[in-house]
């Protein structure tokens, strides 16, 4: 068992993304164009998988060709869990679909030992006419077992699923989420050398998603490999040993996962987490009162997308007030990922809600202290309020965001299985006091 | 002695698993595909697979439905009775002395077969194209599979030709040993178009609308409502080149008791031979690329 279990060696990947939709739009069909010019047509349809030289070279950055992955090299030991984060078209999904030979890669060479179990989605392969029985069958085998492996396992399955008395019944007739949970105790029993998974986290509920991360991390402690794309940065920095950064189809950043979810937050994201109007007429508000920034800082004032539970993350508000005689003040609320306001804050400075503000700039910074928050992203909602009823200058939803990683020292290192329930997780104290059992249930009978 | 055997069996088994372990293999994924006809190993590990596909489709096939298998019989067998009210009645087709619905149903089962065949593996790749870009498995199972599943209604609809026969009272003769290479032609034949005809339906999406009407006008191209004797000696040479001829003069030979016609069955192995082994070469090469062009 030398060497990697997977090698990825300077794999490029060209699109064409011009020539498909020619090929299949138009008021006459394809087939009457083929009829008209058979020659134009193939040619055509030879340059969706044909590039030119030029355009191989990447000297033609035409509006027509995509490099969907550049010279991308890494290598993957068994037990590894790799995490690939990067912004939408970074080229995540490429990387996993030429790793699991789905398309070919247009440059460079993978090499790998052992089985692909690839997970694109929840359920490949299952019918709805088929019964759980039929359809457990029918997935894993898609999925690269053989029967008698399925038979093994075949009541675990049914046990971890939860569907027992419905096994024998067709899944249309399942609830969808029984059909997730089926699907979903499908997966977390195959046996792969290697193990894909690309936003299957993204559905059912929370619930399934904490046993969808609890499986995985079970798979990378059994000496598998597992290639990981998430957008849900909790998740890996939780279950990646090792993170890959992916901007543009390039590997930008190849290191541990917290860094990589850091770099890509801060980086990324940098216009979310720290958001200004540099133009006056263009920022939100009216001639009274104008927003000019909303930022997450960090204890040292720099603005910042990641933030560790066990460190404060302040919000910066900065607003011009342009006219004399208002009574202003301004309010933030705290938005989970799920759309739960967690909580309102307002400006608490003495008498700021009685006296009228003078011309000028103001910088409010709210610090939010640690260990209040639970991992995972979090929306800023800013709003201007006046003492006149209903004048608000400015209320803007999502201005900025911020994301909350469990960190060394955080709850990610107890023995706790997935994550506590709860939309926040404070630090509290906890008191207790013993009392000696005879003074509690010798009651002197 | 039966303990060395078991042992022989032990040796055996143990160099095909260390040979076949998947845990150990080593795949090399490169941007042009290796020239080849088809990867065994691979399709071999992917068996159980094929297994499921196939059996999956015939239970779709006729899920909630009340005749179930039944209908296997019952689409030709009406097809029989028309074409033997239109052609054997009606137009009075010269048969030879052959009952005319025994005629046609020695036709109609193995047509049965190649059009449904023919007609499944060439839209196989659009028709599973969602499931194409989600995972990975030999693409030639997709057209496998309508090539194994419909031999399960042809199977059934053998009835049919032993009710014909004992109706009318036609015993088997020795002309039967030739069945297994007129088998092999039919499974061979709608599998070397479909390897052709799936990478191109992926290209115009029109091969699928056309294969419908297009397997309509085929019927009469083949001897299935008339015996072949009525296509006149000087267009014969042309006629035969439907590689669809040669399987259907086989079956009647066979099982009439007739002497095979080598010409037609010749012409049809070697045009299905060589339209398989061009298709597998092109299909092994498109197979890789299907997924960006769909």
């Amino acid at each position: 068992m030398a060497g990697p279990t997977l090698r990825v060696d300077n794999v490029s990947k060209l699109y064409r993304i011009g020539s498909a939709s020619d090929l299949q739009s138009g008021s006459d069909g394809p087939l009457l164009r083929a009829l008209r010019s058979p020659l134009n047509n193939y040619r055509k349809y030879r340059s969706l998988y044909r590039f030119t030289p030029a355009e191989l070279a990447g000297a033609a950055e035409s509006a027509d060709v995509l490099w969907a992955l550049r010279d991308v090299s890494f290598a993957a030991e068994a037990g590894e869990v790799l995490g690939i984060v990067g912004a939408n078209g970074a080229g995540k999904s490429t990387l996993l679909k030429v790793v699991s030979r789905i398309t070919p890669p247009t440059r460079g060479r993978v090499r790998l030992q052992g089985r692909v179990s690839c997970l694109l989605e929840v359920g490949t392969g299952f019918h709805p006419e088929l019964t759980g029985r039929e359809n457990i069958y029918m997935s894993s085998t898609i999925l690269g077992m053989r029967k008698r492996e399925v038979d093994a396992r075949f009541e675990e399955i049914v046990e971890f699923s939860g569907v027992g008395p419905f096994i024998d019944t067709p899944v249309k007739r399942y609830s969808s989420g029984m059909n997730v949970r089926l699907a979903f105790a499908v997966m977390a029993h195959l046996e792969p050398e290697l193990l894909i998974v690309d936003e299957v986290l993204a559905v059912g509920d929370a619930e399934f998603q904490r046993k969808c991360l609890n499986t995985m991390s079970t798979v990378g402690k059994h000496g598998k490999t597992v290639l990981f794309v998430s957008h849900n940065m909790a998740a890996i920095t939780r279950l990646c040993d090792r993170g890959l950064l992916m901007r543009g189809g390039r590997l930008v950043l190849d290191g541990g996962a917290a860094d990589i979810v850091h770099a890509h937050l801060t980086a990324g994201g940098s216009d979310i987490a720290n958001r200004e109007w540099p133009e006056l007429t263009a920022a939100p508000g009216d001639d009274a009162v104008r927003l000019r920034a909303v930022r997450a800082v960090s204890a040292r004032g720099a603005p910042i997308g990641s933030v560790k539970s066990t460190e404060p993350v302040a919000v910066q508000i900065v607003y011009d007030v342009l006219e004399p005689g208002h009574v202003l003040s301004p309010y933030f609320t705290v938005v989970s990922e799920a759309g739960i306001d967690l909580f309102t804050t307002a400006d608490s400075t003495p008498g700021c809600d009685q006296e009228a503000r003078e011309v000028g700039r103001y910088t409010a910074t709210v610090t939010i202290p640690p260990k209040l928050l639970a991992e995972g992203r979090h929306y800023v909602r800013v709003v201007m309020r006046s003492v006149r009823a209903k004048y608000r200058p400015f209320t803007e939803r999502d201005v900025i965001a911020f994301t909350i990683v469990d960190s060394v020292g955080g709850l990610q290192d107890s023995w706790w299985e997935g994550k506590p329930s709860g939309v926040i997780r404070p630090a509290l104290d906890w008191r207790t006091e013993y009392t000696q059992p005879q003074m509690v249930f010798d009651r002197g009978d | 002695m039966k303990g060395r055997a078991k042992l022989v069996l032990a040796v055996v088994h143990t160099v095909l698993n260390t040979r076949n372990d998947p845990a150990q293999q080593i795949t090399v994924i490169e941007p042009q595909a290796r020239w080849g006809l088809l990867d065994w190993r691979e399709l071999w590990q992917y068996s159980d697979l094929l297994y499921f596909m196939v059996w999956r489709s015939v239970k779709v096939a006729y899920a909630q439905s009340i005749g179930g298998l039944a209908w296997v019989i019952i689409q030709p067998a009406l097809q029989v009775i028309v074409f033997s009210l239109v052609f054997g009645g009606l137009l009075s087709v010269g048969t030879e002395g052959v009952p005319y619905p025994l005629l046609t149903t020695l036709a109609v089962v193995p047509w049965t077969y190649l059009s449904a065949t023919m007609n499944g593996a060439s839209v196989s790749l659009v028709t599973n194209s969602q499931m194409l870009a989600k995972v990975y498995f030999p693409r030639i199972i997709f057209l496998l599979t309508p090539v194994l599943s419909n031999l399960i209604p042809f199977s059934v609809s053998l009835i049919l030709v032993a009710a014909a026969m004992l109706y009318y009272q036609v015993q088997p003769t020795a002309q039967l040993v030739y069945l297994p290479l007129v088998f092999v032609l039919m499974i061979i034949t709608p599998l070397a178009i479909g390897l052709w005809l799936s990478s191109l339906a992926i290209r115009f999406r029109d091969v699928r609308i056309v294969m419908g009407y297009f397997m309509r006008l085929l019927i009469y191209l083949v001897p299935v409502m008339y015996p072949s004797s009525q296509i006149p000696d000087e267009y014969r040479v042309y006629y035969i080149l439907n590689p669809f001829v040669g399987v259907i003069e086989g079956y009647r030979s066979c099982f009439l008791g007739d002497p095979m016609r080598w010409d037609s069955l010749g012409v049809s192995a070697v045009v299905s031979v060589v339209l398989l082994l061009s298709g597998a070469l092109y299909f092994k090469r498109m197979e890789r690329i299907i997924v960006d062009v769909i």
